[in-house]
């Protein structure tokens, strides 16, 4: 499936494979990101949405058995290329997860832990780019008197913000965000949707998410996915009142899945 | 005919009593001795029991240099098996998943962890105290820090495994390579459990008897020289309440109340501790 409606993509997919030891997760994936947008996955359980997604940062090299043959192009080279050096794709391409991850550190070197890892920052600098991160992320108002205390003490909703700071606080160019409010109360979600607004300014966003309507709320582009294959993408407001397909159709309202 | 409610009430009951009746069994004996431990250790337990030495048989004396002896032994015992325990357990936690290697280590470290103690003992007395030609501290530290290394190695893998692989995929997601994802996130998410571990292996050895008896022996005399034969007080506790010597049965019950409430207090830190963490995560 061609996206012509990308005009500057950001990462290009082009004949994504993906296989769980024998068996195959994902068939034949070609998708175009648009910078500075947001774009979202949806679809039924075990479609591939989130497969999909962390094979943008290769997240399945932890894993052994776990493979992927195609291309998917970042800045003009091959990420799956096996010259790519893993840390410094990661460094591009920052990810949030389902459940919050804070590590077991204060709120301060839960966001120091990426930066140190790419810069040797003074004293000074380092409090300013935890700050810079903590602001972005909305969270520097509710954290600024405790940066000293443990990350794990602050609630589900404060702690995903949190590491959405840690993922930004590196600067990567791609914010990947794997459902990061399923386990989240509605205020916090609605904090945290809020923010993924901001955050498009300044990164390119992919999201995969389970609810519908926050796909049409927070993105500009939807992939629909089924079984591993892409079956539908296009502009968020497209996919959404008009889909090109029955089966999208279907899903997003609620008929099946 | 009983109906279905008053049978499972019945059966409810019955088993309730028997599980009741198993665990006032069990509760019985532990009580009994710590009982007779109490009563016989506590009138034995003088400052002199801290400030003399193992006397010979007839005359006062204490158990200082059992004491230290134990004490020399178990640290030494702690500060060799801990660290090597632990990167072991690292090992098969976190590069386990992948060859052969991890499997037959984790087999081994299991058979290890249930060998009889003075089997270890005897291989100690065999390849070490045999070529030195004599007993000696040294010795019962090697035999006590290869009692400590499974206990160590199990526990650390076992909490390095309970922590979530998200937080591990976190830490590699910002680039981090693998040993700092180890040695900054994991192994501190799992600190307080492998401490407890540490405490309990400690617990365990503190009492360990057989293998100091083919390697330590035992010393009448105050000695701090790990090279020589050293006094320890499972040892001495042996060796006293064996005698037919009055002086010699009640230190061997108060070197025994020692130990029992050494062993308790750790137990006790330990679980506070892994209760905090627990807390806190």
């Amino acid at each position: 499936m061609n996206a012509e409606n990308i005009v500057k993509p950001r990462v290009t997919v082009r004949d994504l494979n993906f296989y769980y030891g024998k068996a195959q997760a994902l068939n034949n994936i070609n998708l175009d990101i648009a910078e500075k947008k947001v774009t979202a996955f949806i679809g039924p359980s075990g479609c591939g949405k989130s497969t999909l997604l962390r094979t943008f940062n290769r997240m399945y090299e932890l894993y052994p058995k776990q493979k992927a043959t195609g291309s998917i192009v970042l800045d003009g080279k091959n990420i799956l290329d096996k010259n790519q050096d893993l840390n410094k794709l990661r460094a591009k391409v920052g990810m949030v997860f389902q459940k919050p991850t804070p590590f077991p550190m204060s709120i301060h070197d839960n966001i120091a832990f990426g930066v140190k890892l790419y810069q040797s920052l003074n004293k000074h600098d380092m409090e300013e780019r935890v700050e810079w991160a903590l602001r972005k992320a909305a969270l520097w108002d509710e954290v600024k008197d405790k940066l000293t205390q443990s990350g794990m003490g602050l609630s589900g909703g404060q702690q995903q913000r949190l590491c959405i700071a840690r993922a930004i606080a590196v600067k990567p160019e791609v914010l990947l965000l794997d459902e990061p409010t399923s386990a989240l109360d509605p205020i916090s979600t609605a904090h945290i949707e809020k923010l993924i607004d901001e955050l498009k300014e300044d990164f390119t966003i992919v999201i995969v998410t389970h609810n519908m309507q926050q796909a049409a709320r927070v993105s500009d582009y939807t992939a629909y996915m089924y079984l591993g294959d892409l079956m539908e993408f296009g502009d968020t407001s497209t996919v959404f009142t008009n889909p090109k397909r029955k089966e999208t159709e279907d899903y997003i309202t609620g008929r099946f899945g | 005919m009983i109906d279905l409610y008053t049978r499972r009430r019945l059966a409810n009951a019955t088993g309730l009593t028997i599980a009741v009746a198993a665990m006032a069994f069990g509760l019985f004996w532990l009580c009994w001795i710590l009982w007779t431990l109490l009563d016989r250790g506590l009138p034995a337990l003088t400052p002199m029991v801290f400030s003399q030495m193992t006397p010979p048989p007839g005359s006062s004396g204490g158990l200082l240099n059992a004491i230290f002896g134990s004490l020399m032994m178990t640290i030494g015992g702690t500060a060799i098996g801990t660290p090597i325990g632990i990167l072991a357990g690292t090992y098969l936690a976190e590069f386990g998943q992948r060859g052969w290697l991890a499997p037959i280590t984790r087999f081994i470290n299991d058979i290890l962890l249930s060998a009889p103690s003075i089997v270890i003992g005897l291989f100690v007395y065999e390849v070490y105290v045999v070529h030195v030609k004599h007993f000696s501290g040294w010795a019962g530290t090697i035999a006590l820090a290869i009692i400590v290394i499974p206990i160590v190695i199990r526990t650390t893998e076992n909490m390095l495994r309970l922590v979530p692989s998200t937080l591990r995929e976190a830490a590699a997601s910002l680039g981090a390579p693998q040993w700092k994802i180890i040695s900054f996130v994991t192994l501190r998410a799992a600190r307080a459990g492998i401490i407890t571990g540490v405490m309990l292996a400690i617990a365990r050895i503190s009492g360990e008897t057989a293998p100091l008896l083919f390697t330590a022996l035992n010393n009448q005399f105050w000695s701090s020289d790990m090279d020589q034969p050293m006094a320890n007080l499972p040892v001495v506790i042996f060796q006293f309440a064996m005698s037919p010597y009055e002086d010699w049965q009640s230190l061997a019950w108060a070197g025994a109340l020692l130990i029992t409430f050494s062993v308790l207090t750790l137990n006790i830190l330990a679980r506070v501790l892994f209760r905090q963490s627990a807390s806190t995560h």
